[in-house]
């Protein structure tokens, strides 16, 4: 066991996957001489040379584009993308031709691209840095979106997604950079199918995915306080919904909290609150909650951004709800 | 080539062809017929397609080509079988001078599980991996990036190919065009730019969309080389693009070509063709690229009426044929409506297909 961070496992991954396939390389806005925006490719330049850390320019569409031509061409381009909100800036590559290629062309090609991209609030980056717009490319049949929470899953999703013949977005909450903690020294990939029970309980299941499975956890441990047994699930793919597993725990606990930090409306949360009522309606003995963020554009101060964004507090409340135990 | 001429731009007039790109006298006879057909077999399967349209056989968006006939064809005489294609939503006249058999696309117009898209294309999404065709791109300027991305695959990997990027002169107005010039340039790699300028964005002109009208130059900003060429005269093409496609080749980096065209037909089967003259039309049908070509095929003696009339029968046995072929296709099965969203299972972890 060695103690790494959430940043240094990705790095990890990328230079993994650079020297294990020479079809590997990875592009981005400030990737190579910057070192990455979040510093996550620092390093990377010096060791593997500017054909393999491309730089681009600030040209979102053409360079996640690129990645795709690029995958067409035979490539295993890793993209990133500096925050999801700029990745909107390349919604039609990703929308119209990296999920639709290999339908539109009748299964001839696929399209092996990666596109990273760092996702969420929480460090006071305001309205056009943090928002959480992962529940809409989960709306998209063609790709795949996957939310490493751990520290094996950003060390060990990448090289499952490289292997993907089709496209997979990987959605990095920008909070989890600096988390700390173990991880084995033989930790490699993992699937990106299964959701994961990180904490078993048996009175409420609490589903989340991504940043908010931290506080998620503390809640749950919060709420063990109160003799209250939650299930915590990470979802760790949100496309396809590993639903097996969550509908497993519900009819299991019978109660259900989504935490997601999407906004509600037309959100991730409201699918799986709907598949939840839909396939285990007669199993519940509580009403569905969901614990989001506000339906506001995430402000800049912290204590606005906070009451904002999903916290424990909340999520601890929605539970006791669920339960039937009040304050 | 032509000499850059801006006045032409606001004329209505069609551009005239300079001397020099009537390369008459060299035109064999068995070059000048294989042009000759190609150009006639787009035609006529267009005008069919038309037709079928009509009849109710072929349903959503059909953008025909009639007119463009030259660019097409003269174009793809400079790729190889290595080379790509990345064409627009008006893509038939590339896909049958790329190399697609016409009775595969014509399953694919109709929907049939034989098109060269297993019909789940249709008119504007035609794909083959055998020919290295990557679409049919149906969103103006969405087929810059893929193009940029395959020859950067091409670099990387050391291949000389070329990936010929079609695209009309609407695109040029996308920020995917600016982007990706800029990216193809900074980056040297293989994309021969093949801008279509057939004058109309849809309904709206070129000068009504553009600041400069001289998208040659535009792409000149971007430190290309970068020509005019006369897109209704097929030799013109041919030899522009030739030269064009070795220069990429060489690893000069991208050249961009604005091969100035007309659309005969209106934009689309929806289209009243309220936006321009019809006097304006029939002047630059007097440049026919089909009918100029043979003329000039006749002057040479490199042909003769009645070679001509023989690939007219040859061209209307093919297209029966493929009419015929797409008529005894198959629907696909409904059970098999979510098939190629996703790789399936058993295939994933090994190479797609179709990746070059």
């Amino acid at each position: 066991m060695a103690i790494t961070t959430y940043r240094e496992a990705i790095r990890t991954a990328i230079r993994e996957a650079l020297e294990r396939d020479p079809q590997v390389f990875l592009m981005g806005e400030d990737v190579g001489r910057y070192g990455g925006a979040y510093a996550v490719s620092k390093g990377l330049l010096a060791e593997f040379g500017p054909d393999r850390i491309r730089d681009t320019p600030l040209s979102e569409s053409t360079f996640v584009g690129a990645g795709i031509g690029a995958a067409l061409g035979g490539m295993r381009p890793i993209v990133e993308v500096m925050t999801v909100n700029f990745s909107l800036l390349a919604l039609d590559q990703i929308v119209n031709n990296a999920a639709t290629i290999r339908h539109m062309s009748g299964g001839q090609f696929s399209v092996p691209v990666v596109v990273r991209m760092a996702t969420g609030a929480g460090r006071q980056l305001a309205a056009q840095h943090a928002h959480s717009l992962e529940g809409w490319y989960a709306h998209i049949p063609g790709i795949r979106i996957v939310a490493p929470a751990t520290l094996e899953d950003a060390r060990g999703m990448l090289w499952t997604a490289l292997q993907d013949p089709d496209p997979v977005l990987i959605f990095e909450h920008q909070t989890l950079y600096n988390m700390e903690g173990a991880l084995a020294d033989d930790a490699g990939s993992v699937d990106i199918d299964r959701a994961a029970i990180r904490r078993p309980g048996n009175d409420v299941s609490l589903i989340t995915y991504g940043g908010t499975l931290g506080k998620t956890l503390q809640a749950a441990e919060t709420l063990a306080g109160d003799d209250i047994d939650a299930e915590v699930i990470d979802l760790r793919s949100l496309r396809p919904l590993d639903m097996p597993t969550v509908l497993a725990s519900v009819r299991k606990t019978h109660r259900a909290v989504v935490v997601d930090e999407g906004w509600k409306s037309g959100s991730l949360s409201a699918e799986i609150v709907a598949r939840l009522a839909e396939e285990a309606f007669y199993d519940l003995d509580a009403p569905l909650a969901r614990v989001c963020s506000a339906e506001v554009p995430i402000p800049y101060p912290k204590h606005l951004e906070d009451a904002a964004t999903p916290q424990p507090p909340a999520i601890v409340a929605a539970a006791r709800e669920a339960v039937g135990r009040h304050g | 080539m032509i000499g850059d001429s801006p006045e032409r731009m606001s004329a209505a007039a069609p551009v005239a062809a300079a001397p020099e790109t009537t390369t008459g006298p060299d035109v064999g006879r068995e070059r000048g017929l294989h042009l000759l057909h190609e150009m006639l077999r787009i035609r006529r399967f267009e005008e069919k397609c038309a037709e079928l349209y009509s009849a109710g056989k072929i349903r959503g968006f059909l953008h025909l080509y009639i007119g463009e006939e030259a660019v097409a064809v003269g174009a793809m005489q400079a790729l190889g079988r290595d080379d790509a294609v990345v064409a627009t939503y008006r893509e038939h006249g590339h896909a049958l001078a790329r190399g697609i058999a016409m009775d595969r696309l014509m399953a694919e117009m109709y929907g049939k599980h034989e098109g060269c898209s297993g019909g789940r294309g249709g008119s504007m999404h035609v794909f083959d991996a055998a020919t290295r065709f990557y679409g049919g791109n149906a969103i103006v300027g969405g087929g810059f990036p893929i193009a940029v991305g395959l020859a950067l695959a091409d670099k990387l990997q050391e291949r000389p190919r070329v990936t010929a990027c079609f695209f009309g002169d609407g695109a040029v107005a996308e920020g995917e065009f600016h982007e990706s010039l800029n990216l193809a340039a900074l980056w040297k790699l293989p994309v021969l730019f093949l801008c279509e300028n057939n004058l109309y964005a849809m309904g709206t002109r070129l000068e009504r969309a553009q600041s400069q009208t001289d998208l040659a130059a535009k792409a000149r900003s971007y430190l290309m080389r970068a020509d005019p060429v006369d897109g209704m005269d097929v030799l013109a093409v041919e030899a522009a693009t030739q030269a064009a496609a070795a220069a990429v080749r060489s690893g000069e980096g991208p050249v961009f070509l604005e091969l100035r065209t007309y659309r005969f037909r209106a934009h689309s089967m929806f289209d009243a063709e309220l936006y321009r003259d019809k006097l304006e039309v029939d002047a630059w049908k007097q440049r026919d690229p089909i009918a100029t070509f043979g003329s000039l095929l006749e002057e040479l003696g490199a042909a003769t009426k009645s070679d001509v009339a023989a690939l007219d029968a040859s061209v209307s046995d093919e297209i029966d044929r493929a009419v015929r072929f797409a008529e005894a296709g198959a629907w696909e099965p409904v059970e098999d409506l979510l098939k190629d969203v996703y790789t399936p299972a058993e295939r994933r972890g090994t190479s797609p297909r179709g990746a070059a």
